[in-house]
């Protein structure tokens, strides 16, 4: 194989989710496609990597220095929700229920993959719950490393005089209790409410 | 003790109709009928009996009987990372295929379950199958690690509890987590109390899930089965002293207050769900099990194997298939007619293995010859 094809499917390999074979096929089809697909694409990759950077306040990704969410003086300034990465934030806005502010960490703590608080987002994260913030939420992973870094959180933000909440684990819209595993359904249990109050 | 007659010609309640395996271990691609409540692999030292149980250990979730590394499963030959293990399971007269495996189309190389073709998750086809064994590796457990002591009694939990495989590789993870930072001799009070707040919750979890389970089980193994003796399981350790003394909160904050105040005196070490030993004692003499001969050691570990077994057909509706590896050693001939009868009763279509047909004598069961021709398994299927 003729190595800049070569160097092109490894580096596409190591993006995530993608392996050796997707990288193959992603490949050929945009050789297939060059006017319509690769060389569009191949602009929008450079403009990206030159154009977007980390919001200074939140830690969004945006052509700003300041995103244009922290920016819009429409949204509730009292609510930080705090997520690990920009997907979790995108996931967020698309659902289209949640009108505050946000806080990118970028990662959650993991002692073993050498990534501590100052590897994190979380100094900035104290100074904004600082000043006139009424509520953080942590929209963490409910993974050992996501739960881990809400109890850090929740230990660092309590001196403050704020509400620490986080999301809600258990039954997923739409979802049925016979297809649920036994831990969220243990969860969803113990977080269980009243009919009418929520 | 209690005696009960199998009725001949009988089904197992969950047993597997078909075996097909494909590039695994030392097979290259091979298929088996199987029409008898009971199969008996019969072949020389490293044949291949023991791969062949360990393929059917791994339609069932977990790491299979032999705890084996991804790319040791493969067959060498085949260069390749894929290989493949599927069955057709009669469970509640209906058939189901299942399968596992690492497809040729994977990317991740990761193996994967599957359920009359569609990919599904470890704990789908718990809720279907369950798999137990004794392996001779196993004979010496009484005697063997606490560690491995802990493993096996993990495993019988995640016979009725999938989510028990996730709660030990939490609290496992924790643990390490905890290490690493105790390493790198970081002084992060919030990052140290966040780690053993969870992992004090993981900890009383894991060990009331094992808990619940010796309860269940002991219940259940106490007054001994065919020449099978009574056992008495127990668990030690020092959140199950806690636990005894209090509520799960209450040693939730034992838990918390002990490794903080360890740990700001220099002392590392932690006592918890992966120090805990579990012993067992002869119910009827009160003889501990590590102080028994070898021949008792292994009576009394098929004592506890078959109250699970019985203890999943009464809570499950169904037992789970049995792979008893090279089970006849150390029983003489009295014991081993009273296994044969025990997995009759409990309805549990049991994989035995030897070298001598003539060890078999009265089990009710279709034999399998398997034989290695330079480095490759085949199987030569008889009617008995």
């Amino acid at each position: 194989m003729d190595s800049q094809l070569d160097n092109l499917i490894r580096r596409l390999a190591r993006l995530p989710g993608l392996g050796p074979r997707s990288a193959r096929r992603a490949v050929l089809h945009l050789l297939q496609n060059r006017d319509r697909l690769m060389l569009p694409l191949a602009e929008d990759l450079g403009q990206v990597a030159r154009n977007i950077r980390s919001c200074a306040n939140c830690g969004n990704l945006d052509t700003g220095d300041i995103c244009a969410l922290c920016r819009d003086a429409q949204r509730d300034r009292q609510t930080i929700c705090v997520v690990e990465d920009v997907g979790d934030l995108w996931a967020m806005e698309r659902a289209a229920v949640y009108r505050g502010l946000y806080h990118v960490l970028g990662g959650t703590l993991s002692a073993i993959d050498g990534r501590g608080p100052s590897e994190l987002n979380i100094d900035r994260l104290l100074t904004r719950a600082r000043e006139q913030v009424g509520e953080v939420i942590l929209a963490l992973p409910a993974t050992v490393e996501g739960q881990t870094t809400a109890h850090y959180l929740h230990e660092k933000l309590s001196p403050l005089s704020i509400e620490v909440t986080r999301l809600a684990h258990g039954v997923p819209v739409g979802g049925e209790l016979d297809f649920l595993d036994d831990g969220t359904l243990a969860q969803a249990l113990k977080a269980r409410g009243r009919i009418g109050s929520q | 003790m209690e005696r009960q007659q199998v009725a001949p010609g009988r089904q197992a309640e969950a047993q597997l109709t078909s075996l097909s395996l494909r590039d695994f271990r030392n097979y290259a691609d091979c298929r088996v009928t199987i029409g008898a409540p009971n199969v008996l692999l019969l072949g020389e030292n490293g044949s291949g009996k023991t791969n062949l149980m360990e393929a059917v250990s791994l339609l069932a979730p977990g790491r299979g009987l032999r705890r084996a590394r991804a790319e040791h499963l493969p067959r060498q030959d085949s260069g390749g990372e894929q290989w493949a293990v599927s069955a057709e399971l009669l469970t509640a007269g209906e058939v189901i295929r299942v399968g596992t495996g690492v497809p040729a189309d994977s990317d991740s190389g990761r193996r994967i379950m599957r359920r009359d073709g569609e990919t599904v998750s470890q704990t789908e086809i718990g809720r279907l199958l369950s798999v137990s064994w004794l392996t001779p590796r196993m004979d010496g457990i009484f005697v063997d690690s606490p560690g491995a002591r802990r493993r096996f009694l993990d495993r019988l939990v995640i016979a009725f509890d999938a989510a028990h495989i996730g709660r030990t590789n939490r609290y496992e993870k924790l643990l390490r987590e905890r290490g690493a930072l105790l390493a790198e001799g970081r002084a992060d009070e919030a990052w140290f109390s966040a780690i053993e707040a969870s992992l004090a919750e993981s900890a009383i979890a894991v060990t009331a899930a094992r808990q619940a389970l010796i309860a269940d089980l002991n219940a259940e193994a106490a007054a001994g089965w065919f020449d099978f003796p009574g056992v008495r399981l127990a668990l030690d350790g020092t959140v199950e002293d806690w636990l005894a003394e209090g509520s799960a909160l209450q040693a939730e904050d034992r838990f918390i207050a002990v490794a903080r105040t360890r740990r700001m005196a220099g002392d590392t070490a932690l006592a918890g769900p992966h120090s805990s030993d579990m012993n067992a004692v002869n119910s009827h003499t009160g003889a501990p099990a590590h102080l028994a001969s070898t021949g008792q050691q292994k009576a009394l570990l098929i004592a506890v194997v078959l109250a699970h077994a019985r203890l999943q057909a009464r809570r499950l509706g169904r037992p789970p298939l049995l792979l008893l590896d090279d089970v006849v050693a150390h029983l003489d001939v009295a014991r081993r007619a009273a296994l044969f009868e025990a997995v009759g009763a409990v309805g549990a279509q049991a994989w035995f293995s030897g070298t001598d047909h003539d060890d078999f004598e009265g089990l009710d069961a279709q034999s399998l010859s398997i034989s290695a021709d330079a480095g490759t398994a085949s199987i030569t299927q008889s009617e008995e």
